[in-house]
């Protein structure tokens, strides 16, 4: 049993060292970056297109948020759209909004704008005729 | 296993985690800057600053007699209820538009460090609190705080309708005594902001070295402490994420754990800002604003509620911040190394929630940073 106990203080360091790497500024290296993906249940494909390419860190942009159903095909859904820095503990600067949408599951949002180079996180809140869903993405800035 | 072994894994282990924090933090200045670093820093230089955006709350902002007009305005200790206290009282052109102390002084002691102008058109929220949207609306509120300069609207359109009546009448087409107070008001304060959209910062050292590595040629323009500070401001001293761009400045509010003053009244920072500037008569939604409504993108989705805003303050530019000591919302940093133990340590906040984590800086590192912060410096801003 005593052979054993060195993995004490090596169990110690590696959880150590991931809990000084998960304060410090590299987010994890397996995130999905697409802009374009379905939600959480399956309900909904949601596709992201930021309004300025590249996303600029402090202006004030729109960005189009497309919603079909998972086959494809256009589905008239209401959305939501939230965000933050997880390492952080913060949100958007701003509250985006949904300035214009189409029966198609077309949405214009307006008010989007991030203050911090580094990785956020947007959440897209559906409610469609399938249910309510929802769809996070993630970006580096 | 043995003991051998065991022994061996440990020490690797442990030269693994100790190698990581040290790259995390240099000590060695003569870096290699990666690309995410060149990046970070290139995003940084006053060459990346783009033209003056434009203000359409104020049709007369890029008017050079508007300017000149409010440049009168500005020095004018008319506007003021004793007569003695102009804008430029603690606005001092030759201390960057600021006064050096920690309250401001106008007829009274305000509760807040006078803030420094320029760079203040590029950004949507001025005050600390952010309680005005545009510079004219800023310009506004100090003319009738009885601790600054402590007069009315009706007096301040009386005195430049007896002075300014000709000039005021080219910009706005109308003498002050032919609008309503309002909106002479009003104009007196576009007229002011035109002037201060005029004040822009100069360039510093750390922008020679920004241009000059960004363009991958060699540059010898900040020393070997600077560029440790230099490394760790981009880096670990997580410093960027609300000093970023070109003003070093995220033109957001933050929570940062700053210590109340106790002989001020409660300060909730943001969260009394957004009520103020959603209720102003003179905000980019109202009637004097030359704004249509769909362009006031900050106003409209402005966050108005969440205990992210109670005691954040907005991110001071830091561009000549080795020259603007004391430091905070209300002078309660006396010296750089002041403020960057207090990012280092990272106390709790006095209300709400501090965004800071404790960074556990080396005396050495906090002076790296200080220096660092020092490369700032340029000519006054013009």
């Amino acid at each position: 049993m005593f052979q054993k106990l060195w993995l004490i203080p090596a169990v110690l360091l590696v959880a150590g060292g991931i809990a000084f790497a998960a304060t410090r500024s590299t987010p994890p290296a397996d995130l999905d970056y697409s802009l374009s993906h379905l939600s959480k249940d399956g309900h909904y494909q949601v596709t992201l297109v930021p309004g300025i390419d590249p996303v600029p860190v402090g202006k004030m942009h729109a960005w189009l948020v497309d919603v079909t159903d998972a086959a494809g095909q256009p589905v008239d859904a209401d959305i939501v759209i939230d965000g933050g820095m997880p390492q952080h503990g913060h949100g958007l600067p701003t509250v985006p909004a949904v300035t214009g949408k189409d029966h198609h599951g077309r949405h214009i949002v307006g008010g989007m704008r991030f203050n911090m180079p580094g990785w956020w996180v947007l959440k897209v809140e559906i409610s469609g005729t399938a249910g309510v869903d929802t769809a996070t993405f993630n970006l580096a800035l | 296993m043995d003991r051998k072994l065991a022994l061996f894994s440990a020490a690797a282990i442990l030269a693994a985690m100790t190698a990581g924090m040290l790259a995390s933090v240099p000590r060695d200045a003569s870096v290699r800057w990666t690309d995410r670093e060149l990046q970070l820093i290139s995003s940084l230089s006053l060459s990346g600053l783009p033209e003056l955006p434009p203000d359409p709350s104020n049709a007369v902002a890029d008017d050079p007699r508007a300017a000149v007009l409010g440049r009168k305005l500005f020095f004018d200790t008319r506007m003021s209820g004793n007569g003695k206290v102009a804008c430029a009282s603690c606005h001092l052109p030759d201390r960057q538009f600021q006064d050096g102390i920690p309250l401001g002084r106008g007829i009274g002691e305000t509760a807040r460090r006078t803030m420094p102008i320029a760079g203040t058109a590029y950004s949507p929220w001025q005050f600390w609190d952010g309680r005005a949207d545009s510079q004219w609306a800023q310009a506004l509120g100090p003319l009738e705080n009885p601790t600054e300069h402590g007069s009315n609207r009706q007096a301040i359109v009386e005195v430049v309708a007896a002075n300014y009546a000709q000039e005021f009448r080219a910009v706005f087409g109308a003498e002050p005594v032919e609008l309503p107070l309002d909106r002479a008001f009003a104009n007196v304060g576009k007229a002011i902001a035109a002037f201060e959209r005029t004040i822009v910062p100069q360039k510093s050292r750390f922008d020679l070295y920004a241009d000059a590595v960004s363009s991958g040629q060699p540059s010898d323009a900040l020393t070997a402490q600077e560029l440790t500070g230099l490394k760790l401001f981009i880096g670990a001293g997580n410093c960027v994420n609300c000093h970023n761009g070109p003003l070093f400045t995220d033109n957001d509010f933050h929570n940062t754990g700053v210590p109340a003053v106790a002989h001020l009244p409660p300060d909730t920072g943001r969260a009394g800002g957004v009520a103020i500037v959603q209720r102003d008569p003179f905000n980019c939604l109202g009637e004097f604003s030359d704004a249509k409504p769909e362009v006031c993108t900050e106003l409209t989705f402005m966050k108005s509620e969440g205990e992210e805003l109670v005691r954040a303050f907005k991110t001071p530019s830091l561009r000549n911040v080795a020259a603007r000591a004391p430091f905070m919302h209300a002078g309660q940093m006396a010296s750089l190394a002041d403020v960057v133990t207090h990012y280092s340590e990272a106390p709790l906040a006095p209300e709400g929630h501090s965004e800071l984590e404790p960074l556990d800086l080396s005396q050495e590192e906090q002076d790296a940073l200080v220096a660092f912060l020092v490369t700032l410096s340029s000519e006054a801003p013009r």
